[in-house]
């Protein structure tokens, strides 16, 4: 029972607001159900499934708030939480940065829920696993490895007359093959709001593939290499830059979006002219939630154009203060691509570093959005347009802006997703990248 | 870091003293569910009845932003059938949700069975009939007015504007676990536990220059009460650099005060000279060193290759610990773990799956000797008793094997951190944590700081900036060649260790000296965009 429809939340919602005596009273009902596997040693380690709904109650009198959550529905529940938010926000000290809920907003179609992903089962888990398990198995490698699917459906409505609703459906599958030699590591990662894209047989032999290959890696130098980067590798450093590309941290100085003198670097050119990052909610590779937790519209938009800074993300409360409309902040983003294989950059390419993944990524230094971290599970050299041998890891420090600043190369675009940030996380469109002068600092014995 | 753990409900703070169930209404409930799982033909089951509470209050300059109160409260219920685990929760504490999820959780061992390779295998573990244990706690948190707390977050920022930030945002976690275990071996374990966490960011600016530099605070979580808040004169240490140190009482606004003049002093503060030198870790910062490099490489489950997917593997593999001699660290090196630290997050009297916990000795005169292991996994080491260092993050969440506490011994010799500054020719002082990164079979680690100084000649002679240290784990760990004695032990703590998928945090301290390591590579880490 944990997801409602559209109508069943909005009888709810009706129900919790039809109770309140505050100024205003905004409600979220949000609910999901999801089931998991998770595997090593080639065999099933654990397995489970759960179900929940929260209901979320925000009074408000003048700029003093409460919040209170309940997860039973019937009318004496229902009325109890209201009492208690109004209770809270009584208490409540003021909060001058406090804004008044919205008002009904227009939004577009949702894309993000997909029927058959809704109706995963725990064999169709199971067998994921096998997939996994039994190809490795077969060729002297061992397979860890999870899967995780939800169903979920949010739900908001207000005292200004706003309510939303939404339903989504993801799949995320990792999984890591290791040579029983102890010497190579292989592994790969799949998203979707679809099932029936993921193919995990195919997903489990590529990383089979990938640990073969990579064993018994040489060391070479680091240093300042050309790098090869799969979407996965290069996914978390964009996210930390794109998310951090906050208004009012860059107004108040304190972001690497803030301008010398003052003022912020929107506007100005960052980065090579052909890096282009956009969000649209209504992208079918990458949907998202036409609408924010605090119901603003999601609207296609650029965030960089042609390495130019094209917007900033202010909340409801920096906008107003700034006086300039709220920019909320996205549900995806897409980089555009090209058309370059990873095996045409691989032949155009004379010394180089192909790199699966980036791994235990630290910031370093928030005013160069610098980063730490090491490259993982199949790490190859380029020489001469070929992959001459696997390399051992390294470790790199290294900013996303410098990195963008080095394109080369812009080859074809895939999904990954990415944890984190306001809502919890996203997914990316990104493309493969050849890119000059990477920085690795050390080398790493871990395969 | 990784995000607190937020499920449950908001409550008003009053009802943290409620208490929904008293213990012999738990002691039934247990019954229920172990009495089920028996008669569905489990051959062990455990319960744990848990009620979580937390609050935390988020301060910015003179504006409160956030006050929450929150209440987590359920059942999670783990059977053996067939030698294999099965677990499942619900939020329905009553008899009838209860045999539901025993039931669930059977189903679920039942069906993973067809899977399973090898039986598990428990260690034994003692029957302990009723007993408790409570945080040995002075004052408790959630009972102290939220004005009080309120009061002093913004007390803290505004010391910190005063002198000079331009931006102040402190915080304070608390953390309540209620735990009620049983199991079919005869234990029902009642415990309360207390965690305390005051922290804040104070941030100075040269919009001149386009440059901002943070200060974080050099408080540690704990596993105390609000007497932690209550700043004392035998707690407060003089550190290497003269500014102090804080053990078992904190003084927030003494240490805000300073943090906003040292934002300042950074933003023109000398850029490292790249090489090799003698780095002074202080306990605030070498914790975060202990708990990467030796914490979680010596977590068996990571050895055998169970997170693989996740965290990693380890390069402490088992054939390195049965000969012996692995030479893990210099001989000043003796790491022990431990689950009973006074003031430590890891205390507690018995894990979650119901184990006395206890002291172990991990690394002995530099040498490998024992690794972190619970129930089902401790027979591979040949050894005969859990470590009790199981734990789970929730009612709701299966416990399995987390990071004790896990410290350095103090040097046996009368020394301090005044001499040790006196004996290095070249060096850093490192105060506080800062960047850390590691890789995921626990070779190659970089770390920043919090604050650095320059040491020349035996003299503390100025800030540094851009500094990081890269190093091997084993190379690290030789190279440690003085430890200050236990009047500069102190505890430093994480309330965010992350592990597992689904991911679990737990709370974790880490103890040591000041310590004195030669010829580490500190890389500068400046850039210009």
């Amino acid at each position: 029972m944990a997801i409602f429809s559209k109508e069943e939340a909005k009888k709810i919602l009706e129900k919790v607001l039809s109770y309140s005596k505050a100024d205003g009273c905004e409600a979220n009902l949000n609910g999901s159900n999801g089931g998991n596997i998770r595997y090593a040693r080639n065999s099933v380690s654990t397995a489970g499934e759960s179900s929940d709904v929260t209901l979320a109650v925000q009074s408000y009198y003048g700029k003093k708030s409460g919040v209170a959550t309940i997860n039973e529905f019937d009318d004496a529940s229902l009325e109890k939480v209201v009492r208690r938010a109004e209770e809270l926000a009584q208490l409540a000290p003021e909060n001058p940065e406090f804004v008044e809920p919205l008002t009904q907003q227009a939004y577009g179609e949702s894309k993000t829920y997909v029927e058959a992903t809704a109706k995963i089962t725990p064999e169709y888990r199971a067998q994921a696993a096998a997939n996994s398990i039994n190809p490795a198995a077969a060729k002297d490698v061992t397979a860890a490895g999870y899967l995780e699917d939800s169903n979920n459906f949010t739900s908001m409505m207000n005292t200004k007359g706003l309510f939303a609703y939404n339903k989504s459906t993801g799949v995320t599958f990792t999984v890591t093959m290791r040579s029983n030699d102890g010497t190579g590591s292989g592994w790969v990662t799949r998203d979707y709001n679809d099932v029936t894209k993921l193919d995990t047989v195919e997903a489990s032999n590529i990383a089979i593939d990938k640990a073969l290959q990579s064993r018994n890696a040489k060391a070479i130098e680091p240093g300042k290499y050309t790098v090869i980067l799969e979407p996965a590798a290069s996914a978390e450093l964009l996210r930390n830059m794109l998310f951090g590309m906050n208004a009012r941290t860059a107004d108040e100085g304190r972001s690497f979006m803030s301008k010398k003198g003052g003022g912020t670097k929107m506007g100005e050119k960052i980065m090579d002219e052909r890096v282009t990052i956009y969000t649209d909610p209504w992208n079918v590779e990458v949907p998202a939630s036409p609408w924010t937790g605090d119901g603003q519209a999601r609207k296609k938009m650029d965030i960089i154009k042609n390495g130019v800074v094209s917007n900033l993300f202010y909340d409801r409360f920096w906008a107003s203060k700034q006086n300039v409309a709220p920019v909320p902040f996205p549900g995806n983003a897409i980089m555009e691509g090209g058309t370059a294989s990873v095996e045409d950059m691989i032949k155009d390419t004379k010394k180089g570093i192909l790199v699966t993944r980036f791994w235990y990524i630290r910031s370093v230094d928030p005013q160069t959005q610098l980063y730490t971290g090491l490259t993982r599970d199949s790490t190859f050299f380029i020489e001469n347009g070929k992959i001459k041998h696997p390399v051992k890891n390294f470790r790199f420090n290294e900013s996303p802006v410098i990195m963008l600043n080095n394109l080369e190369t812009l080859g074809k675009q895939v999904r990954v997703s990415v944890d984190g940030g306001p809502g919890g996380g996203a997914n990316f469109l990104i493309p493969y990248m050849k890119l000059r002068d990477f920085t690795f600092t050390s080398l790493s014995d871990a395969v | 870091m990784l995000p607190l753990n937020m499920a449950g409900n908001q409550i008003p703070v009053e009802a943290f003293l409620d208490s929904p169930l008293d213990t012999s209404q738990k002691k039934q409930l247990a019954d229920v569910a172990l009495n089920s799982a028996r008669s569905a033909g489990a051959t062990y089951a455990d319960v744990r009845i848990g009620r979580y509470l937390n609050q935390f209050i988020n301060t910015r300059e003179a504006k409160v932003q956030n006050i929450v109160n929150l209440e987590s409260f359920g059942v999670g219920i783990r059977v053996i059938v067939n030698g294999t685990w099965g677990f499942a929760a619900t939020n329905e504490v009553n008899t009838d949700g209860v045999k539901k999820a025993t039931g669930r959780a059977i189903a679920i061992a039942k069906a993973n069975s067809k899977f399973q390779k090898d039986p598990v295998q428990l260690a034994p573990s003692s029957s302990y009939g009723d007993v408790s244990w409570k945080t040995p706690i002075q004052k408790n948190a959630l009972e102290i007015p939220v004005s009080d707390k309120v009061n002093l977050l913004l007390a803290t920022n505004a010391i910190a504007l005063k002198n000079g930030a331009g931006f102040a945002a402190s915080n304070l976690f608390l953390v309540n676990e209620q735990k009620y275990f049983a199991s079919t071996e005869g234990s029902y374990i009642d415990q309360d536990i207390h965690r305390i966490w005051p922290t804040f960011n104070i941030t100075a600016i040269d919009k001149a220059a386009g440059k901002f530099k943070t200060r974080q605070a050099l408080s540690a979580p704990m596993g105390l009460g609000y007497e932690y808040m209550e700043p004392k004169s035998e707690d407060k240490l003089v550190g290497a650099a003269g500014f102090p140190m804080y053990k078992n009482s904190y003084d927030m606004i003494e240490d805000a005060t300073i943090a906003a003049q040292q934002a300042k002093e950074m933003l023109s503060a000398k850029s490292v000279e790249p090489g090799k030198y003698s780095l002074v870790l202080e306990p605030n910062h070498l914790g975060l060193t202990i708990h990467e490099s030796v914490g979680h490489p010596l977590e068996l489950d990571r050895v055998l290759g169970y997170e693989a997917n996740y965290a990693g593997t380890s390069f402490a593999t088992l054939d390195k610990w049965k000969t012996g001699t692995f030479n893990y660290g210099s001989k000043q090196v003796n790491i022990f773990a431990d689950k009973i630290q006074p003031g430590s997050l890891g205390a507690v009297g018995y894990d979650d799956e119901g184990i006395k916990c206890k002291r172990w000795d991990l690394i002995k005169d530099g040498i490998l000797v024992n690794y972190q292991a619970i129930r089902d996994q401790v027979h591979i080491l040949g050894q005969k008793e859990s470590h009790g260092c199981c734990y789970s993050q929730s009612w709701s969440d299966v416990q399995f094997q987390r990071m004790a506490n896990v410290s350095l011994a103090p040097g046996k010799d009368a020394y301090s951190v005044q001499q040790m500054v006196k004996d290095v020719e070249k060096g850093i002082f490192i105060a506080g944590r800062g960047s850390y990164s590691i890789d995921q079979q626990r070779y190659n680690f970089q770390f920043g700081g919090t604050v650095f100084y320059e040491i020349k000649n035996g003299q503390i002679v100025g800030m540094l900036n851009d500094v990081a240290y890269q190093s091997n784990t084993q190379e690290f760990w030789n190279s440690c060649v003085k430890i200050c004695d236990e009047k500069d032990y102190r505890l430093f703590g994480s309330f965010f260790d992350g592990k597992g998928q689904p991911s679990q945090v737990s709370a974790v301290s880490h103890g040591s000296s000041t310590s004195r390591f030669n010829d580490i590579n500190v890389i500068n880490t400046g850039r210009t965009i």
